[in-house]
């Protein structure tokens, strides 16, 4: 049975080689050199060190980043509260909102250099960067906007207030993209703000500052201080700062809570995820099999919420396996700026090297490892489109996250059966649902534990949709009219 | 009702080791004379059930006349993980009742109360209230339960939204119970801080372990027979009675907590809450009011601080 469905493996690397279709690099200006962003203007380091950023694909060298340290960090704190007492504050809403509108203008004016350098910097593919990060980030700045002036008709029976000073922390899996969801709410609400990218990928937010420049902001609203996991720190342990948001793990989202405890410190943790990708039996099949390559693959499996745990239910198991990889052998690993790319570069060596640790506790602890068999280039990291069958709830790689192309693949029988192995994990960011009768579909969203439920799809965004988690994925929510609240004394 | 905290007389507890002879609560006024009254035990309330405490400890209670008023349970972590769990079995039913019957339930227990109001007067008289003061807390009480019994088939409206996203997709953001919450009541009022910590937890869809009071506990174990006799399922209230400083570290660390409301304000103590609920990522609530009779002190947004937001999204087309 088995080998006479091997025989019928499709094979898509016999008759044509897609040609190279790179998007075109030469139009991205990128200076040698990025210094701290304070006050509206560029300054250098106090201690005068700086770090590389590197091209995951290639591992060439981008620019040289400024390595804040806590003067720097002092010093962007100071011009927050400054920009907040002397024009921030005071400014109408109407007004703020201008600004904000401008942001999201000039960025969709520089769309693409934005997108090139999102794909150059992190290793996503040009296709992703291109038609979701930066226009999402860019309609993010559009959607808070508009609410700048219309904060009171948001929450009945208040009358709300920015905080004053926001610190924030953003991840590399979606570097421009996550500094939109807070810099947005946070601007439009009142509130001036101190950021600090991901050390790897930082040039977005660091061209994002530029184009705030531009946009004439006064000075200090926003500042951009680089550097590893130190500057945060200095932010987070700042007394002067009045929020603290934070995308990224949940191990740093819980050192971030202890130490803010006893101060009067606002907090939102957007944190880890493992969601459940659910199929059953009765689903349009073809569609799930999409929405499983989406829900684990999308940006290298380098997503919070992630569909990394499959669960198919055992009528239409061997179906959905081999549709599953067959779609995976179409995947194109490789150059994250060639338009035909589906799957880039691993965002850092320190990942890739996590991932491949995983890859071999899978296999230890005895789930059985597929890959498809794609070529990857010699330079970079990668790592291929990977299943893990026969995995079980006790498995390290369906308890912990991976933040990889990484699916762990299990059966269930009943409804009852897979909401318990669903739910059964410490994080609820997300989950997916996949069937064809409505009224399994409302049981199931309403059953999960997690924040955001996608059924008959996956892995999709909007300003307008308030995200976030449940239990261990932290609290808070970014996006919607909700994700105003964080940034608010009510 | 701060203001009771400052009436002459209040009500101590003290950990004595040895029972006491008991004297009969002045109190209980509607004695005839020469007939012995007959003393309540206090005990805790558990999954439905008004068990002692395992620990088979208790806290001396003296009335504002320095007589025993009562030998209170002296609840420990055990008790307190009994009552967690009787929280989470019972979760799953309750927030799957439809809104319409917790408000109708809601509103039983504001009968129950009402009924039921003269017994609340005397424990918070007897404790050291003056009766004017015991009265507006007993009326206060009443009223919270009847303005969160509408609230139950509300706040949803008021905090849900379908949102308006630009690609094909129906999508919607819903409230959700967190799940299991536990509680430290106000020290200062024991039935009115008690139940305004209970109704709003319970109104939308969670299950609450609460303790009571230190000083002032009985009427939270009366209270616990009102909840009993008015169609709340068992678990879905349980009322601890014992020491803050005992049970502090149990209630912020239990892992199959999603929430914890400190109700106080103590920084010392709020500090400590924060660092226990990290490990995992417990919601912790710090209501501080000064005030519970309030108006600030009953809102939506009270059901709200115990709610998780869930968006759902749906292709829209063939």
């Amino acid at each position: 049975m088995s080998e006479k469905k091997k025989k019928i493996h499709l094979d898509f690397n016999t008759e044509w080689e897609y040609a190279p279709a790179p998007e075109s690099a030469d139009h991205v200006q990128l200076k040698k050199q990025y210094e701290l962003f304070i006050n509206g203007k560029w300054v250098k380091p106090s201690s005068g060190k700086y770090f590389d950023t590197i091209n995951p694909a290639t591992e060439e060298k981008l620019a040289s980043i400024a390595e804040a340290n806590e003067k720097d960090v002092d010093l962007a704190v100071k011009a927050a509260r400054n920009a907040y007492d002397k024009y921030w504050s005071k400014m109408s809403g109407a007004e703020r909102g201008k600004y904000i509108f401008r942001i999201a203008r000039m960025l969709q004016e520089k769309a693409r250099e934005f997108a090139v350098i999102e794909s150059m910097d992190g290793g996503k593919p040009i296709r992703e960067s291109r038609d979701i990060d930066i226009p999402l980030a860019a309609s993010h700045f559009f959607y808070y906007a508009g609410w700048a002036d219309k904060l009171e008709y948001a929450f009945p029976n208040r009358n709300p207030g920015p905080l004053g000073v926001a610190g924030q922390i953003t991840p590399w899996n979606f570097p421009l993209l996550m500094v939109a969801w807070k810099l947005a709410p946070a601007l439009a609400t009142g509130n001036t703000v101190v950021l600090k990218p991901a050390e790897t990928t930082s040039l977005t937010a660091l061209k994002l500052a530029e184009l705030i420049q531009e946009a004439d902001l006064p000075p200090g609203v926003v500042n951009v201080v680089t550097g590893y996991g130190a500057t945060g720190a200095a932010i987070v342990n700042h007394p002067d700062v009045d929020k603290i948001a934070f995308t990224g793990s949940t191990a740093v989202g819980k050192i971030i809570q202890r130490a803010i405890a006893g101060t009067h410190k606002k907090v939102t943790l957007e944190l880890g995820g493992k969601a459940a990708n659910i199929i059953f039996e009765d689903a349009p099949l073809d569609q799930a099999v999409e929405g499983i390559i989406n829900g684990i693959f999308f940006n290298q499996g380098h997503v919070c919420c992630a569909g990394s745990r499959l669960f198919v239910q055992e009528g239409v198991y061997d179906t959905v396996l081999r549709k599953l990889k067959d779609r995976m052998e179409t995947l194109i690993v490789g150059d994250p700026l060639d338009k035909n790319t589906d799957v880039g570069a691993i965002n850092s060596q320190d990942q890739l090297r996590t991932i491949q640790e995983y890859l071999k506790i899978g296999q230890k602890e005895g789930a059985e490892m597929y890959q498809s068999s794609c070529p990857v280039p010699k330079k970079g990291f990668w790592c291929r489109p990977t299943l893990f069958l026969h995995a079980s709830q006790s498995h390290r790689i369906v308890q912990e996250e991976i933040f990889g192309p990484v699916l762990a693949v299990q059966t269930f029988r009943t409804v009852a059966e897979v909401i318990e192995k669903a739910n059964n994990t410490p994080y609820g960011l997300s989950a997916g649902v996949w069937t064809d009768k409505g009224s399994k579909i409302f049981n199931m969203t309403t059953q999960m534990r997690a924040g955001v439920v996608w059924a008959n799809t996956y892995n999709k965004f909007d300003p307008t949709s308030p995200f976030g988690g449940y239990k261990e994925s932290g609290f808070g929510r970014e996006g919607g009219l909700h994700g105003l609240q964080p940034y608010l004394k009510m | 009702m701060a203001k009771t905290k400052s009436t002459t007389t209040r009500a101590t507890r003290t950990t004595a080791e040895t029972p006491q002879v008991v004297a009969q609560p002045e109190a209980n006024g509607q004695d005839k004379p020469g007939r012995l009254g007959v003393q309540k035990t206090y005990k805790l309330y558990i999954g439905g059930q008004f068990p002692r405490t395992e620990s088979g400890r208790y806290y001396r209670l003296t009335s504002a006349d320095g007589k025993l008023a009562a030998n209170i349970c002296r609840g420990s972590r055990k008790d307190f993980r009994n009552a967690v769990v009787a929280a989470r079995s019972a979760f799953h039913g309750w927030s799957g009742r439809s809104h319409a019957n917790r408000g109708q339930i809601l509103y039983r227990i504001g009968e129950m109360l009402e009924g039921r109001k003269a017994q609340f007067v005397e424990e918070l008289v007897q404790l050291g209230s003056t009766r004017e003061q015991a009265e507006n807390e007993v009326f206060a009480a009443i009223d919270r339960c009847i303005h969160y019994a509408g609230w139950c088939d509300k706040y949803q409206q008021i905090f849900s939204a379908v949102n308006p996203v630009a690609s094909s997709h129906f999508n919607f953001s819903v409230l959700e119970p967190m799940g299991v919450v536990s509680a430290f009541a106000p020290e200062e009022t024991g039935l009115l801080g008690l139940v305004s910590a209970i109704l709003p937890a319970i109104a939308g869809g969670n299950t609450i372990v609460i303790l009571a009071s230190e000083s002032r506990p009985t009427s939270a174990i009366s209270f616990a027979e009102v909840v009993n006799s008015s169609d709340v399922p068992g678990g879905v209230v349980n009322i601890l009675t014992g020491l803050r400083s005992e049970l502090k570290g149990h209630f912020s660390t239990h892992m199959d907590v999603n929430a914890m409301i400190y109700c106080g304000n103590d920084p010392a103590l709020s500090k400590e809450l924060q660092i226990n609920s990290v490990e995992n990522i417990k919601r912790l609530r710090i209501w501080d009011h000064q005030d519970w009779s309030s108006s600030e002190a009953q809102s939506p947004y009270k059901i709200l601080d115990l709610q998780e937001t869930k968006t759902t999204w749906h292709p829209v087309g063939i």
